[in-house]
Parts: C-alpha cells; structure tokens; sequence
C-alpha cells in the first residue's frame, strides 16, 4: 500500500498556514494602518542654507537667543533656572538639558524648532498664536542680523558641544528626546530624572510627590499623562515606535505628542533603550534558542533511527 | 490478607504489592495498536507533550507570579521576564504551548471526524475529548486574566457579559461569576484558582478518562477496518511480527510517536524563540485600564470561530447560535447515522461535509478576528449560517449513507 503521510502532512501545513495567515498578517494589516518611515528627513520643514559659526552661536544661545533663560546647559556651566517640578510647573513641561540636543536632534529640525516651536514640534492644532495660544517654548525672532544665520550659528555651537553620535548611549537618547513625558518604571526612570535608592521611607516618599506633582503638571498640559514605555516594545512594536515618534499625528490625529524631530540614529538608540527596558532578555534568548534547536534536532533524529530499528522487524 | 513471599529482587517485591507487570502489560507491550495508521494518530502523544510542558512551565511560572490588581502585571513582566533567571523562557514556552496545544487539538479532532473514529464503541473517547476541549479552554481563558493587561481585562469583561444571557438580563449572574460589577480583584482572584488548581485537577482527571476510553475499543485505522485485536495479538505474539495486523504500544507504536514529537518540537521551539509574537498578544502588554477600551477587542485564536458565530446575529439569536455550537460537537457520534466507519473519502456526502465544515471553520476564525464592518460581516454572517445548516444536515446525509 503507498504511503499516504507525505500528503496528509501536506494538507495539514497548508491549512495551518492559510489560517495562519488570515488571523495573522492579514488581519493585523487589515486593522492596524501601515506608515512607511519617512527616514527622519522631515521633509516638510524649509533646509537652512547657511554655514553656521559655532562662536556666534555660542553668544546667541547663551545671549540674545534667551535659551539658557529656560534650559539648562550643563557642559557649558549653565544650571538649570527651575527644579523640574517647578519648571513643569510653568511651562507644562521640564524644558531639557541641551548639551547634546546637537547630537540628538537632527540639525534641519534645530533650526525650524528655534524659528517656531509648534510648527516644527506639529502642535499647531493646540498652540494656534493668531488665537494668544502660546507655545511655552518662546520662538527665537532674530538678534538683528539675518535670521537664518543666527539660527545656523545656534545650531551650529549645539552641535559643537554634544558628544560624538557614537558616544550616544540609549539611556542617553531616551532621556533627552522622550524622558522629560514618558517614565520608564522598568529601568527606575521617572520624568525628573532616576529615581534614587532611598534610606529612609521619607525621603523616597518626598521623591514619589514630586513625580506626582510633575506628572499633574504635564497631565495638565498635554491633555493626558505619558503613557510609561516599559513594554512598549513588546505593545507597539519596533516600526510602530519608529514611524510613530517621526510623526505622531500620522497614527493618533490632534495627539499632543509633539513630533520631537530625532534623528535617525539616536532614534536607534531609543529603540535599544527600550529593548533593555521591555526585552531585556534578548540576547539569551538567541544564545539559548540556538542550543535548544541544536539538541532538538538532534533528539528528534535519534527518535527516527530508534524508529527505523525498531519498526525493521515489523514489516 | 493475601499471601506474601519473600521478594527475590525489587522488582519482585514491587510486583507483588502493584502488579507492575501486569499494568506495564495492560498499558504498553500488550496494548495493541492497528500498524495501519499514520502519524495523525500520534497527536494525542504530542498532546501529552504539550499538556506536560505547559504543566512543568506552569509551575514555574507560579513561584513568582502574583496575583494581585495591582502587582500581576509587573509580577509577569518585570519579574518573570527581567528578574528571575530563565522566566523569559518559562513564560514563552508557556503562552506558546497554550496557543499550539489547540492547534494540535483542532487537528487531533479533526482527524477523528475524518475516519469516523468516534462511532462503534468509541463514543466515549469523542465524548471525553470533548470534555478536555472545554476544560482546554476555560482553562485557556482564566490563563489569559492573569497577566491582567488590556486584552485580559477587556476580554474579561465581554466574555462574563456573555452570561447575562442577552434578553434574560441576569446581570445579578455576571456580577456573581465577577464577585464584583466589573473585572477587578475578587475577578483575578478566582480565575488564578482555576487556572492553577481546579481546571488543570480536571484536565488530569479526565485525560484518565480518555485513556481508559481508548483501552477497550482500541484505536481506528486509516483503512476503516475491523481488526479481530486479540486474534492477531495472538500472531504477534507468537513471533509472526510481520504478518500480525497489530503492534505493541511500547515499544512499536511509541517509537514513532516520538519521532513525531521529535519533529513537533523543533516546531515548537522555532516559535518558542523565534515567532511568539501570535501567542502572545501585544495589546496584552499594555496594563489593564478600565477607562480605555481597546480599539480592537478580539479573543485568542482558537476561539474566534465560535465567537463569530455570536457575533453576526442580534444579541438572543447569537447567543442560542453560540450555546449550539457550543455543545454540537459533543453530540457528533450521535448525528453521525451512517453503519460505517471508514475514512471521510470513502463516505460520499459526508466527504464533502468533512471539507465543509473544515474550510467553514477556518472562515469564521478569519471573521471572527476582522473588523465586523462591509464584507467581512455579511461573510461571517454567510459561514456562521453555513455552519448552523452543516450540522442540521449532518443527520440526514448520513442517515442515506449506503453500508458498504
Ligand atoms: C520660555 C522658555 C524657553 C526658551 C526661552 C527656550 N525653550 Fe526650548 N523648550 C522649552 C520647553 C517648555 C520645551 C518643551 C516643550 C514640549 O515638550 O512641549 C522646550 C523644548 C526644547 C527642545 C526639545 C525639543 C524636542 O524636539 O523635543 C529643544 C532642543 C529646545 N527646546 C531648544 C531650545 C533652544 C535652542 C532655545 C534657544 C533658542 C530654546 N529652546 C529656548 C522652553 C524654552
Ligand atoms: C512633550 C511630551 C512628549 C515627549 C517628549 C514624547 N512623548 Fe510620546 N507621548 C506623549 C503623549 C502626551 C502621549 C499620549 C498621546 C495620545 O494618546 O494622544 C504619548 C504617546 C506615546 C506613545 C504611544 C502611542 C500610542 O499608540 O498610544 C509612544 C509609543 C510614544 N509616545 C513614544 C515616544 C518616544 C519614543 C519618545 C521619545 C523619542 C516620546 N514619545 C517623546 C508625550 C510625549
Ligand atoms: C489535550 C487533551 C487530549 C489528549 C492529551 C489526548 C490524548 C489522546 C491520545 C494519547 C490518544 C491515542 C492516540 C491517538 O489516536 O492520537 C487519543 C485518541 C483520541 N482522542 Fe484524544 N486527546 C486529547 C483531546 C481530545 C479531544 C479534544 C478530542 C475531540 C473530541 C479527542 C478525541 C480523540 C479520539 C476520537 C481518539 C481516538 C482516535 C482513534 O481511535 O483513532 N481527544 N487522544
């Protein structure tokens, strides 16, 4: 009699696989909209055709430019004005260290951001000027010269004090692009910074209300609290998080996520931040799984000649 | 008191006290298996497999999951998954297991129907499976409360709902099977004591019972034919191995269904490591939040087709659709009229029946997972009424069944 398996097996497989596929791919591509990466271009905003002169800029940043009014510089000596809480506060929101928002922040998108913080942030749906709604963020209206130029130079000595693009870590991109929003419980982080191991019960509580009365502020601000991103590698995926952050309004339309204008590289870095968090076992899990397909093989092909011996005397 | 010897070895003693050979004989070198079957009849062992390791993952899982509102879904996602060493692994084999065991069981059923081995003393084997079918799910469903993200907190709620039974509006019911108005502590609390005690107690139970099923009818053959077991264990017996009809369950037959396991698990070690992302639903690794439904509430694969059959028609309708497709499949050897017991390719109409019902499930389960908008919903609608009208038919395409 011939041997039917390999055609039951057959059939078996393909049925598998089309329901698979119907419940898999492509009910989630029928559900969930696919963007395509923009690749960080931000191709909407105008390019700065000017050299910019990081000496200059230096002044205006630290001068005319009134960052430093709000921001803190550290790597140039600037102290925050405000504690977090009380920036937050004021503003909505703490406004972030810039010693390496050169590195971080992708140069094109620096420039727009000074000229008009809403429209190169994509918030204009809730800081509309012609109605008084200010963005907390001033926007920079030139120091007398020609305004491209002055925002060239301030770009230009941003970038001139951040760290290499490969001394970038994740935890570091993760804090200055999305840390002052989003807490990250998973790996202790709150929006004003790393929460400390604490002696006393006091202390640790006193931290806890801070982060209370900081996430009200921001909570106040953006219309809700910042989702925490420890899983969102595993909930939302690693393309999601990517075309999500390049423009927020692509998936959650009038979302106040302001589009933060990474750039591709540090975005990289975020997503591997948030692996650590969500993931963390990733490479055992490659490491192990190598090893156990390795023995199963081999089991499985033991089984089969301890089959083929004893099923000889049978036929 | 019965009469006790000095043993001569361990085994000696043992055997007096427990018969061991005697049951070793009963249970596998002279439990006799048809050699006309094909590896399908070796799913009921990788069934055992899958059912041992999800047990073994389970109790791993157990030391460290808590289940609490407040503390079940860092307990799973930041303990066992970061903390403890190797919970990663514990936790995938475990939701991977869950999701394939049903596949493996929808095959391991569907193999059943094919060559009619529930008719001819076999009833209780169907009978008892489908007992494990239902207890394989409640025990599925209570597994997925307790990570207590947005799907267990939201399929929770629309599956309790369910038992308001629509029109009759025992929503006093609902709160009862709750312990509270909506999924919350008293919730988690009772479903982690059936998922952890008294459903796997019931699994253990009556996979016994499918077993001693099996026993007196033996298993079917591929070819529909009636095997004299005792002659031809007599034959084998006798050193005609080759010309008897029958096998040894151990060695003979097991030899091969671990060679089938073999396989299977390179299978399921792939997914394991490499593709468990089906298993494990991502909107389930958001924290539950009552406040914020999820924009597509939609259950575990397995249970899609029966969702959509609920799903398409008007609430009371859907839900006596539902409790009818329900129970249906219990009732098989008893819709099944026809005198024989031979493969589906062999029964003209029920052939076709077979591929029917088969070809319907898988359009419902497609449905049920789709968005019920446009054409989707008038599909579902159309496989949920081809389902209904398949069975209804069942007994009278096999009660004209000529014997053959
Ligand atoms: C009036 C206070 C204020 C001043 C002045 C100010 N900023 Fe800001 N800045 C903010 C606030 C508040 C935010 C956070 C806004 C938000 O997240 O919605 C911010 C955000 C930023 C960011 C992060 C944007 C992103 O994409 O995440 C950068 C970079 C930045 N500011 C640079 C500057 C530079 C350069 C200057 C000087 C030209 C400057 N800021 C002046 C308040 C200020
Ligand atoms: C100025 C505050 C702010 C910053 C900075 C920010 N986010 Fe957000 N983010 C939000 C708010 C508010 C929401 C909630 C949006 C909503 O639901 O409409 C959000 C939501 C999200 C979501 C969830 C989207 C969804 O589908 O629900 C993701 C993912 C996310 N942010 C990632 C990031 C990443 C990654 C960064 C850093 C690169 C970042 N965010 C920076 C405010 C911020
Ligand atoms: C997870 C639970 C289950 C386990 C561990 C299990 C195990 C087994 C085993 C070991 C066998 C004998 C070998 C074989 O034919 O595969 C068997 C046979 C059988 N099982 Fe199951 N089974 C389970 C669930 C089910 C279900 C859900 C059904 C469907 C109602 C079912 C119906 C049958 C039938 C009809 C047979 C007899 C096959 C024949 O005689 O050819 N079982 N089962």
């Amino acid at each position: 009699m011939k041997n039917k398996e390999p055609i039951i097996l057959a059939v078996v497989v393909f049925f598998t696989l089309v329901t698979y596929y119907l419940v898999e791919p492509y009910a989630h591509g029928v559900m969930h909209k696919h963007v395509e990466s923009e690749n960080y271009a931000y191709d909407d905003l105008p390019a700065i055709n000017k050299t910019g002169d990081a000496a200059r800029g230096k002044d205006l940043v630290l001068g005319a430019g009134a960052c430093t009014g709000c921001h803190s510089i550290e790597v140039a000596g600037m102290p925050a004005p405000m504690d977090p809480v009380t920036a937050a506060s004021s503003y909505g929101v703490n406004p972030p260290d810039l010693s390496n928002a050169g590195v971080i922040f992708d140069g094109k998108f620096l420039a727009n951001l000074i000229k008009n913080p809403a429209h190169a942030l994509m918030v204009e749906h809730k800081f509309d000027a012609s109605k008084g709604q200010m963005h907390p963020m001033t926007q920079f209206y030139g120091a007398g010269g020609d305004l491209d130029q002055e925002v060239a130079d301030m770009v230009a000595y941003l970038q001139s004090i951040a760290v290499e693009q490969e001394s970038v870590t994740p935890a570091m991109a993760y804090e200055n692009a999305c840390g002052r929003c989003h807490a990250l419980k998973y790996e202790n982080w709150t929006q004003i910074g790393t929460k400390p191991s604490f002696k006393y019960k006091k202390d640790e509580l006193a931290f806890d209300i801070k982060v209370l009365e900081y996430e009200d502020s921001i909570t106040k601000y953006m219309g809700k609290l910042p989702p925490d991103l420890s899983m969102y590698i595993r909930s939302r995926g690693e393309h999601y998080i990517k075309t999500f952050v390049e423009n927020p309004q692509n998936y959650l339309h009038g979302t106040a996520m302001p589009r933060v204008g990474i750039n591709a590289e540090s975005m990289d870095k975020v997503i591997e931040h948030l692996e650590d968090a969500g993931d963390t076992k990733r490479e055992e899990r490659a490491s192990v799984g190598a090893n156990v397909m390795m023995f199963t093989i081999i089991f499985a092909i033991f089984a089969l000649l301890w089959k083929k011996q004893v099923w000889r005397d049978l036929h | 008191m019965a009469h006790f010897e000095k043993a001569t070895s361990v085994k000696d003693w043992l055997n007096q006290r427990l018969a061991i050979e005697k049951v070793e004989k009963v249970m596998a070198s002279e439990y006799w298996i048809p050699k006309n079957i094909n590896f399908l009849w070796a799913m009921g062992m990788v069934l055992m497999i899958t059912f041992i390791l999800l047990l073994v993952s389970g109790i791993f899982l157990l030391m460290y999951y808590q289940p609490n509102v407040a503390t079940a879904f860092d307990s799973v996602n930041y303990t066992i998954m970061r903390e403890v060493g190797f919970g990663w692994l514990w936790r995938h084999i475990h939701g991977v297991a869950a999701s394939v065991v049903f596949l493996i069981i929808y095959i391991h059923m569907f193999t059943g129907i094919y060559y009619g081995s529930y008719k001819k003393g076999r009833e209780m084997i169907w009978i008892s499976g489908m007992l494990l079918f239902i207890t394989f799910s409640a025990e599925a469903f209570s597994g997925y409360m307790l990570p207590w993200g947005q799907m267990s907190y939201w399929a929770g709620m629309v599956i309790t709902n369910i038992f308001s039974l629509g029109g009759l509006h025992l929503d006093g019911l609902v709160e009862w099977i709750r312990g509270d108005y909506v999924p919350a502590q008293a919730f988690l609390n009772r479903f982690f004591m059936l998922h952890v005690l008294l459903l796997p107690l019931a699994i253990l139970g009556l996979i016994g019972l499918h077993f001693a099923a099996l026993r007196i009818p033996h298993v079917n053959n591929q070819d529909g034919e009636e095997i004299d077991f005792d002659a031809e264990a007599q034959k084998y017996l006798a050193g005609d191995k080759k010309g008897s009809k029958v096998m040894r369950f151990a060695n003979d037959f097991m030899s091969k269904d671990m060679m089938v396991v073999g396989i299977y698990l390179i299978f399921f070690f792939y997914l394991v490591f490499y593709h468990y992302n089906f298993a494990m639903d991502p909107v389930n690794f958001d924290p539950a939040d009552g406040l914020k439904t999820p924009a597509h509430i939609y259950p575990e694969w397995y249970f899609l087709w029966s969702y959509e059959i609920l799903r398409p028609f008007s609430v009371n309708i859907g839900l006596i659709a539902f409790g009818f497709a329900q129970v249906i499949f219990v009732l098989l050897p008893f819709l099944d009229r026809s005198p024989n017991t031979v493969p589906a390719n062999r029964r003209g109409a029920f052939g076709i029946w077979f591929w029917l019902l088969l070809v319907d499930m898988i359009v419902l389960t497609a449905m049920g997972k789709l968005p019920p908008e446009g054409a989707f919903s008038t599909i579902g609608l159309v496989a949920a009424l081809a389902f209904i009208a398949l069975w209804i038919a069942l007994p009278f395409i096999t009660a004209k069944e000529k014997k053959l």
